[in-house]
């Protein structure tokens, strides 16, 4: 028999405020809550609480809250309840651990970190609201040849370019791990946005081909709904060689959360567990991702700019400088932090580079090889806020992808739980019932509504550096100090310490 | 380096610089030539705009009888560095003439280095064998006693120009080499220094030169490190860490290697708004979105003016903000530019014009094509 | 005029806006203490569609042009406001509930005390800013808007 468990969360119900609406009964895919006829009261089973805060935000009354439950096993600072429970939860299935989101365990936050510089007297800060200030930034390679016609006058001879309204954009999310109306949702707010959205793996929803100048899509080593009319659609493709949460692995997207929809999308059998290989099949060395990278290029008619996305690991450096050299217009790197639908939880928990780090040793290889301006660098992987972009970007970032900020303004909790394919919010699931609560003319808003409001806050810390323009911003490390840093991450960083001279 | 340092504060090099400064500039377009005073005079009356803590010059046409050559001024420490650069000069070039620089005793000047100056040209084997053209030949020539011999410093490296600077107010230093006097330029470049937290340094005070060109400059960029990091991908190295120094890398880069025009220079160190570039002419929209998209990490923001000087001419450009002054004016083939209107009115009360240019808006005055 | 509008995509049949309907009805200043008296309040609001059906349907007083509960009201408690919107006077009404028989929606409904009929009036009538309904819907299903 299975060891028993004991629930991490309990449901509490002020009983003096519970009016008995069974509103929490209505919207709760766990089936926690319920009316219990003999006793005429709600009760709730909390082994099956995820604390997804469904019930807690719709409670009109406030009568529910969720708290950590205080049952303990016998205290030990070196078995934790988790890491045992983990241990019980094996021998009773004889499986691997699946967990969602990023990994959620206490290790540096390097932005948190940092500090940003400010103007004062020697130099006049900027006030946003009265001058003007720009976040627009290009992203593509910047080593065009100088030409001119036979007047002398200067010929573009740039790749193509992607052009961001504001230097954030939303990371790969495929559907299928998420829902159709999340992703109208990023695709609306990145086309109001002027920023662009990522399809991920799970090919482009037939609907949205509309929203091509602003998609993203991605190619990965499933190949799911990759085809000519796909790659035509975007503006941008991604090769995705890894991913932050889970580098050096493929792609599991369980078989409850392939609909008759994601499975035509996808061209996959319907119902069936859609598995991306580790590597790309054919690509097993830097010459072979060159060869795919001029293949999507020959394509697309040498039109739009690929970009190569890869997991910050232990070499990053010199991956991306291969990468660059192969071709590619942009380089993603998505951090040990960065989210998943679904991942092994020791992959997720334990491999990677954090993001500030492998941002910073990427730029600086670049620059010593000469080659920084042959690619744009895009860092993903737990951005937090406007200051982890303004922080990015100085560190040497051309731009940021969001992606769990962009689901927690849909609604998303952090409940990590997307890969039971039963969000309550609407998000990572594909069941009809579940995917209506979230309703796109809301979703897209909120979007718009985050990024409007980071790009505010992006200007007023530039005006403060006495920059009105993002490109002054790239790479300018100077304008960034080290807090409780030691001397390796100090110099990984390429930062000094708070406190020392320019 | 030198170490002329008063109090164990760092020099140039070891921190990054800042300074409020003033700039002035005086050419005569017609080719003509004239000594050193009135571009004293200029730069003495925005006295209060400097500290005492370093000025400098740029004459331009001033040895016609090398023109030919390059001229380098040089600051030793002692003999021991003179020497060693002599023998590294003599293994790289032949020297046409050398002698230590004339100067004149000023009370006010003090911890004056040794400072010579050499007519000279690479020889021609070791340039061959090198495989790069004379220009970076002579740069990376530079740039490695500068580096490499502790104690000497090329302040000047150009053709039929040169670069008088050190520690003092502007117009005793000027006083200090003589310029009133000895020399005969159809264009001059001033700076007057107000560094916020050095001592001063003889080889920190401006104008920056590199090759032919100089650069004073009055402001403190913000984009410092964005623009140094971007430049040094492409073999300079900001030893210095003034703004000046890499303004000057910015310009010879775009200039030498690049071959833009100053005009498409001015588009990329100081470009327009977008918002700007989208209400101009189909064709100046194609050339200047085509210039910041190629360019982005050269754009310098926060307030500047600075002067550039090169072979033939000077160009003045603000910040595109416009966030330090800067006033130009003309008087038949004479060109002035001045941090402050002053600067002009002192040498010159009767103007045919003058006007204070936009910021973004590069002024350049170049010698008459027909002399 | 304007009048509140259901999108069925968006309606999850969560019913708060039922609940939230009968505390605007209620005067009460707290939603919290409808506790143990929800047997006192009908909701002018309903929801269409069984728990664990797909679709749901959230309806409410249509404020018809040619309004058939205003013609059929035998003591002339129903009328039309100068913006069109149906009233009810309840001082009026007699509880006949031959409304409640013709209306198509079935937005017309006997009151808790089933002496006489109820029915929304865009809670112009309990001294709310907009419809409560519109207000709390988490998901935008419920809109108040002037519509052809």
């Amino acid at each position: 028999m299975d060891t028993f468990i004991p629930n991490e969360y309990e449901v509490v119900r002020n009983a003096e405020y519970c009016i008995g609406c069974r509103v929490c009964e209505r919207q709760c895919a766990n089936s926690v809550h319920k009316f219990d006829n003999d006793l005429g009261k709600m009760i709730a089973d909390s082994s099956k609480c995820v604390n997804c805060h469904r019930c807690v935000c719709l409670c009109h009354t406030h009568a529910i809250k969720i708290v950590k439950s205080d049952d303990v096993y016998r205290v030990n600072a070196n078995w934790s309840m988790q890491t045992m429970n983990e241990v019980y939860r094996q021998a009773n299935s004889g499986g691997v651990l699946l967990s969602s989101m990023g990994n959620p365990n206490d290790y540096p936050k390097y932005f948190d970190k940092i500090l940003v510089n400010a103007s004062q007297v020697t130099n006049p800060s900027i006030d946003p609201l009265r001058e003007p200030m720009e976040t627009c930034v290009y992203l593509g390679k910047k080593d065009a040849e100088i030409k001119r016609d036979n007047q002398g006058r200067l010929i573009d001879t740039l790749a193509p370019q992607l052009k961001l309204n504001m230097p954030i954009m939303f990371s790969a999310m495929s559907y299928g791990s998420i829902s159709y109306n999340a992703h109208e949702s990023l695709a609306r707010a990145a086309e109001e946005l002027g920023i662009f959205y990522n399809t991920g793996e799970g090919g482009l929803h037939k609907d949205f081909y509309k929203y091509g100048n602003n998609t993203i899509v991605q190619v990965a080593s499933g190949r799911f709904g990759v085809h000519a009319d796909y790659l035509a659609a975007a503006a941008a493709i991604e090769i995705k060689m890894g991913q932050g949460a889970k580098p050096g692995i493929g792609g599991h997207l369980p078989g409850i959360k392939i609909s008759d929809d994601v499975s035509k999308t996808r061209m996959i059998p319907k119902g069936v567990d859609a598995i991306s290989p580790a590597p790309h099949h054919d690509i097993y060395s830097i010459e072979d991702l060159r060869q795919l990278i001029y293949t999507l290029k020959e394509a697309t008619d040498y039109r739009k700019p690929i970009i190569v996305k890869i997991a910050a690991v232990h070499n990053v450096a010199a991956i991306a400088s291969g990468v660059a050299r192969s071709g590619a217009d942009i380089i993603a790197i998505d951090g040990f932090r960065g989210g998943t639908g679904a991942a092994p939880t020791r992959i997720r928990d334990n491999v990677g580079i954090p993001i500030e780090l492998a941002l910073a040793r990427v730029d600086e290889r670049l620059r010593q090889e000469g080659i920084r301006d042959s690619v744009s660098v895009v860092v993903a992987g737990s951005i937090h806020s406007s200051a982890d972009v303004v922080k990015a970007i100085a560190l040497g970032a051309d731009a940021c992808y969001i992606g769990t900020a962009a689901l927690l303004a849909l609604g998303c909790h952090l409940c990590r739980s997307c890969h039971t394919g039963k969000c309550n919010w609407g998000i990572a699931t594909q069941r009809p019932d579940l995917v209506k609560r979230l309703n796109p003319d809301i979703g897209y808003k909120r979007l718009v509504n985050l990024i409007t409001a980071w790009n505010h806050e992006i200007k007023e810390m530039m005006g403060g550096m006495g920059l009105n323009s993002i490109e002054a911003l790239r790479g300018n490390r100077l304008m960034l100090r080290g807090v409780g840093l030691n001397d390796a991450e100090l110099k990984v960083l390429g930062i000094r310490h708070a406190g020392e001279d320019m | 380096m030198f170490k002329s340092n008063l109090n164990n504060a760092p020099l140039e090099g070891e921190v990054r610089v800042l300074s409020g400064c003033a700039v002035s500039a005086i050419i005569d377009r017609s080719g003509k030539t004239m000594t050193g005073e009135n571009i004293i005079r200029s730069i003495a009356t925005m006295h209060d705009r400097s500290n005492g803590l370093g000025g400098g010059f740029a004459g331009y046409g001033i040895y016609p009888d090398y023109k030919d050559y390059y001229a380098f001024h040089l600051f030793y420490n002692d003999f021991q560095s003179r020497k060693e650069t002599e023998d590294f000069l003599n293994k790289h070039f032949e020297i046409v003439y050398s002698s230590e620089m004339k100067t004149r005793k000023i009370k006010s000047i003090t911890n004056v280095p040794i400072i010579y100056r050499y007519f000279l040209y690479p020889l021609s084997k070791k340039l061959n064998n090198s495989l790069m053209d004379e220009e970076q030949y002579v740069v990376k020539c530079v740039n490695r006693i500068n580096a490499e011999i502790d104690g000497a410093f090329v302040f000047s490296s150009g053709k039929n120009m040169g670069i008088f600077k050190g520690v003092g107010y502007p117009e005793d230093i000027g006083k200090f080499y003589l310029l009133d006097e000895e020399y005969r330029g159809y264009a001059w470049t001033a700076h007057g220094r107000y560094p916020t937290n050095t001592p001063g340094w003889w080889g920190g005070a401006h104008p920056f030169g590199l090759l032919d060109y100089s650069v004073v400059h009055n402001g403190e960029i913000s984009s410092y490190d964005a623009n140094r990091r971007y430049i040094e991908m492409f073999g300079y190295k900001c030893s210095l860490q003034t703004d000046t120094e890499v303004i000057t890398y910015i310009i010879d880069y775009l200039i030498r290697v690049k071959k833009l025009t100053l005009q498409e220079i001015a588009k990329v160190i100081s470009a327009s708004f977008w918002s700007t570039i989208e209400e101009k002419s189909e064709e100046e929209k194609r050339e200047e979105t085509f210039l910041r998209k190629a360019f982005p990490s050269l754009l310098i923001n926060g307030p500047f003016s600075i002067i550039f000087g090169f072979k033939g001419g000077i160009m003045a450009l603000n910040d595109r903000l416009k966030l330090r002054s800067m006033v130009c004016a003309e008087k038949g083939d004479l060109a002035y530019i001045s941090s402050e209107e002053c600067g002009i009115r002192v040498i010159e009360p009767d103007l045919d014009k003058i006007f204070a240019p936009a910021g973004g808006q590069p002024v350049i005055y170049t010698l008459r094509e027909d002399e | 005029m304007k009048r509140i509008y259901v999108n069925e995509n968006c309606c999850l049949g969560c019913k708060l806006c039922e609940y939230e309907c009968m505390f605007a009805g209620s005067g009460l200043d707290e939603m919290f203490k409808l506790k143990g008296k929800l047997d006192r309040y009908v909701p002018k609001i309903k929801v269409e569609g069984d728990d664990g059906v797909d679709v749901h349907f959230a309806v409410n007083c249509r404020h018809c042009t040619n309004a058939i509960c205003v013609q059929s009201c035998i003591a002339g408690a129903l009328s039309k406001s100068d913006d069109g919107m149906v009233v009810i006077d309840k001082n009026k009404c007699v509880g006949c509930f031959t409304c409640v028989l013709v209306c198509p929606f079935g937005a017309i409904m006997p009151d808790a005390s089933g002496k006489a009929a109820q029915k929304c009036m865009l809670c112009t009538d309990n001294g709310r800013d907009m419809p409560t309904c519109v207000k709390y819907c988490p998901n935008g299903a419920i809109v108040f808007e002037e519509r052809d």
